[in-house]
């Protein structure tokens, strides 16, 4: 073999133009550098963090405590953990399309139009695949099997395969910045552009990879999170009785099941197109694109409802708990959550109107797309019923959740609109359905996630957030996301197409520059998310809510320690009504002793779940850059694990009954030490996390 | 429609705020989680509501097909997707233009699309809705102009490096405009044959519209049944496609 030949074996197509950093020294324009610092900003990140790690002789404690752990609320923290960096730089991405859109009114702006296209492909698919999923994942991980008296999921050691799988669909988007570049074609992959044909390289590559390795992964969290409510429920825990959030994590989970294998299959078809020389979506040899963009969107639509359900179940806890009361309309909620998860199935043909199909075919999935309305309003008005004749108390998650409702109907309304065939005709790919979706996703998801986050947050560590830092985050995110998406509803009435890198008409630049403003206050709500955190963790001592019921709220979760032991419960609890902790409150029943202390079975730590995951993502990568011995290794690895795994008998461990006998006793000392703090001061420091309960 | 939101925006605030903790003076129902006359409130209307605008949408939809035929005569014109351009050939009069749009006034066209490339959309805002451009597909759009003017035309689903720079102008001319404008076209002397379509499709944006006198015959048909290879396809059989330049900024 020659000298080229062996080269070309060992790294495939990987070359030194690879590299942004080569790229911009042989190349030293603005897009490029700016290019070369996001990788580099990997690159000294990761530096950073292992210099951390080392110093502060953390590797031991984070690969046996963290890595290897199967505990369903560490796989939940690590999977909010991996959505909040991703957040970050989905959200720098979107700042920088702004800049870029605001500066480029008949000029060139500061990114290329290749380099705009990845931001674009990046934001979207970061958004959806690896913000939004990994959160929702794991405030399910954490909170539902608390909710629903479980020790654990169903499934522990599929819990840590999907945690690792979306970890190293991540890790292929981060090494894209570093190494090589990213797909063009959009957060959809629409083919024929993403065929080798029109998008040569390792771009599509990378998209295909990381989403595949997603949407994997989060069809073992669906079948994870139905076995688990299916099976788990703690004794007396009827359907009729389930929290709301365990309703909205169960629908979320089938939908999940039945729409991330359309999604598996699209990107897998494709991968065949670009590595085998298939035919599925090609212009010839009998490809047809318009299958793609059916089965997408088959995934496509019910992912709407997906991100969006879980954040329903949050807001319904949520406001139930600040207004201490009973969540108003149960039965309709259940009905309604459950109506629009059958639903999501009928109306994915509205992302493609404009295909050409008859007028017959528009019209019903227009009408079923606004049917969708119809349980969805029950719910806004649920919610709001359930503030009447409440105590209300604006906390950040409140004010979240009021902020929600005030604005998701402004989306709905432009989603009535936009479910109009006739409308949409003049609509579709302009900004004003970039407006629209966003006006769905961050009420609809993100303000949930995060008001779950605050609101468990306290359950998760034992110290509650800083309300002030929490309430200038609320408030930046709010008028940030008015700010940053009103104008694009009137640029995109005015035609202006998205994903446009330069932009051709001066009467847009006003707009635009509003635009600009409000992404550059999403940026600083972020920032003050973080510093929230920091405030937090510094002033923990003083905000320690150890008994665990710093709100006086309802559920099995806030029934026990802050932070939760281990194993959760030390007797699976009787449950005999819905709102079960609420009630045994008010009954004498919280904080007693167990009749008698026993021996409690966990899941083991393993690495398999962490080697599976990095494992694939490394078979990824080999095929991404045709680096086959790479590939071949790792994919053996991968199949070897689960082989070695399944000889593993020795899974479990047993915590002894006198640990379990001593940590109770210490928390019911704990408890009975505390001074119950009435809902007046509960954002006090006096709040240990026993609530005064009158009516 | 503020009938459906409004009430919604108003109550929300209202409710949240006279229901505030430290409102002494509001009532407070813990147990309160349940009434009959309400949940009617909250299902009926909604779902009156839908009915109502299903009808409408299902009147419209029909109505506003921009497949249904416009009453007249019309004009037919053909339309290509390229990189990064449009291609607009008039079959009847034999003439062909790039980038640039001319139809006569107060007269129906009939545009049938196709792409030679990846798939596109046409929209021009003031006169129609969009519709995909896809290869080896036909899809069809009817659009008019009451009046003469000037309107601006635009591709909307990205394709590329050249996406932005891919919009045209509409010319709605009078009918004498229009038959002057046909006899300056065909003054002209180039043709759109295969070398000049080929040259045409390569992944190129324009600096200004083209405008061809004549046109092979049966073009758009041999490009919808992937008979004519477009200029990018004849460089990928030479060149194995992850090595072809992805950034080709102008017209060669």
């Amino acid at each position: 073999m020659s000298d080229a030949g062996v080269w070309h074996f060992l790294l495939g197509d990987l070359s030194w133009g690879a590299l942004p950093f080569v790229r911009a020294w042989r190349d030293p324009n603005l897009s490029e550098i700016i290019g070369a610092a996001a990788g580099a900003v990997v690159v000294l990140g990761a530096i950073a963090a292992f210099a951390l790690i080392t110093t502060l002789k953390l590797w031991r404690t984070l690969w046996t405590e963290w890595l290897t752990s199967l505990d369903h609320k560490k796989i939940g923290i690590m999977y909010i953990v991996l959505a909040g960096v991703m957040l970050t730089r989905a959200l720098i991405e979107a700042v920088l399309m702004r800049t870029q859109q605001a500066l480029a009114v008949n000029a060139p702006g500061i990114v290329g139009p290749n380099h705009f296209a990845q931001l674009f492909t990046t934001h979207g698919s970061i958004m959806i695949f690896f913000m939004a999923m990994p959160f929702l994942t794991g405030l399910i991980n954490y909170v539902m099997p608390l909710q629903i008296g479980a020790r654990d999921m169903a499934f522990p050691y599929l819990n840590s395969v999907g945690l690792w799988l979306t970890v190293g669909g991540a890790g292929l988007m981060m090494a894209s910045l570093v190494i090589g570049e990213f797909s063009t074609g959009g957060w959809s992959g629409y083919p024929p552009y993403t065929e080798l044909s029109y998008s040569g390289g390792p771009g599509p590559d990378y998209w295909i990879w990381a989403v595949s390795l997603s949407s994997i992964g989060n069809t073992t969290v669906g079948i994870n999170v139905i076995c688990t409510i299916y099976k788990l429920r703690a004794p007396g825990m009827t359907w009729m009785r389930l929290p709301l959030f365990c309703w909205t994590s169960l629908c979320t989970a089938i939908l999940m099941i039945f729409a991330m294998m359309p999604l598996t299959l699209a990107t897998l078809l494709l991968a065949a197109d670009r590595y085998a020389g298939m035919h599925f979506f090609t212009n010839d040899g009998g490809g047809n694109m318009m299958n793609y963009v059916n089965l997408f969107w088959l995934f496509g639509h019910p992912e709407v409802y997906i991100v969006i359900l879980p954040s329903f179940g949050v807001y319904s806890e949520v406001i139930s708990a600040f207004s201490s009361k009973e969540l108003y309309g149960y039965t309709s909620l259940v009905l309604a959550t459950a109506a629009i998860a059958i639903l999501s199935f009928t109306v994915w043909l509205h992302h493609f109107f404009t295909m050409g199909q008859s007028a017959d075919v528009n019209a019903a999935f227009g009408i079923a797309t606004m049917a969708i309305a119809v349980p969805t309003g029950v719910k806004i008005y649920d919610w709001i019923w359930t503030m009447f004749r409440g105590e209300v108390r604006f906390t950040p998650s409140m004010l979240l959740s009021i902020a929600f409702i005030m604005t998701f109907v402004l989306g709905g309304f432009s989603g009535i609109i936009l479910a109009t065939p006739p409308l949409d005709y003049m609509l579709h790919n302009t900004l004003f359905l970039v407006a629209h979706f966003h006006n769905m996703l961050i009420p609809g998801t993100l303000y949930g996630l995060l008001a779950g986050y605050m609101y468990w947050f306290p359950k998760a560590f034992g110290f509650r957030l800083n309300e002030r830092w929490g309430r200038i985050s609320v408030a930046c995110w709010v008028v940030g996301f008015y700010l940053a998406f009103m104008p694009l509803y009137v640029l995109g009435a005015a035609g202006m197409a998205r994903r446009t890198q330069e932009v051709f008409d001066p009467a847009f630049r006003p707009w635009l520059i509003v635009a600009l403003i409000g992404a550059l206050l999403l940026g600083a709500a972020l920032a003050s998310l973080f510093w929230q955190l920091f405030v937090s963790i510094r002033d923990r001592d003083a905000n320690r809510v150890p008994v665990g019921d710093p709100w006086d709220a309802r559920g099995l979760e806030w029934s026990v320690s802050a932070p939760p032991p281990e194993w959760n419960f030390t007797t699976i609890p009787q449950v005999g009504n819905r709102d079960a902790f609420y009630w045994r409150k008010r009954n004498g029943d919280a904080y007693l002793p167990a009749d008698d202390y026993r021996d409690i079975e966990l899941p083991k730590g393993t690495a398999c779940g962490f080697v599976i995951g990095i494992a694939a993502a490394m078979c990824s990568f080999g095929l991404v850059w045709r680096i086959w011995w790479m590939a071949i290794l790792f994919l053996l690895l991968d199949v070897a694990t689960v082989i070695v795994r399944s000889f593993m008998r020795d899974t479990t461990r047993t915590v002894p009954a006198a640990t379990v006998e001593c940590v109770d006793r210490l928390w019911l000392a704990q408890a009975r030490a505390a001074c119950p703090v009435a809902r007046e001061f509960e954002q006090c420091e006096r709040n240990k996390g026993l609530a005064q309960w009158t009516a | 429609m503020l009938f459906v939101i409004g009430p919604v925006l108003l109550l929300t605030p209202l409710i949240a705020w006279h229901y505030r903790l430290s409102n002494t003076r509001s009532a407070y129902r813990p147990q309160w989680g349940f009434s009959w006359p309400l949940e009617g409130l909250i299902w009926v209307p909604p779902i009156l509501i839908v009915v109502f605008l299903a009808v409408f949408l299902w009147r419209d939809t029909h109505e506003l097909d921009p497949y249904k035929p416009l009453p007249g005569r019309p004009l037919e014109i053909e339309a290509v997707a390229l990189d990064w351009k449009w291609l607009f050939i008039y079959p009847e009069q034999d003439v062909a233009l790039v980038n640039r749009l001319v139809i006569p006034a107060g007269q129906p066209v009939h545009l049938s699309l196709t792409s030679a490339t990846v798939m596109q959309s046409l929209l021009i805002p003031q006169l129609a809705g969009q519709i995909y451009a896809m290869a080896g597909m036909k899809t069809q759009l009817n659009i008019a102009s009451n009046k003469p003017g000037s309107f601006f035309g635009e591709e909307t689903q990205f394709d590329g490096v050249g996406f932005q720079n891919q919009h045209f102008t509409v010319q709605a001319l009078d009918a004498a405009g229009f038959a002057r404008w046909l006899v300056e076209t065909r003054a002209q002397r180039n043709k759109l044959d295969s070398a000049a379509y080929q040259t045409l499709s390569r992944r190129s944006t324009l600096p200004h519209p083209l405008a061809f006198a004549a046109v092979a015959p049966g073009l758009f048909d041999r490009i919808v049944s992937l008979a004519e290879p477009s200029g990018h396809d004849l460089l990928l059989q030479k060149q194995p496609p992850h090595l072809l330049p992805m950034e080709i900024s102008s017209h060669e």
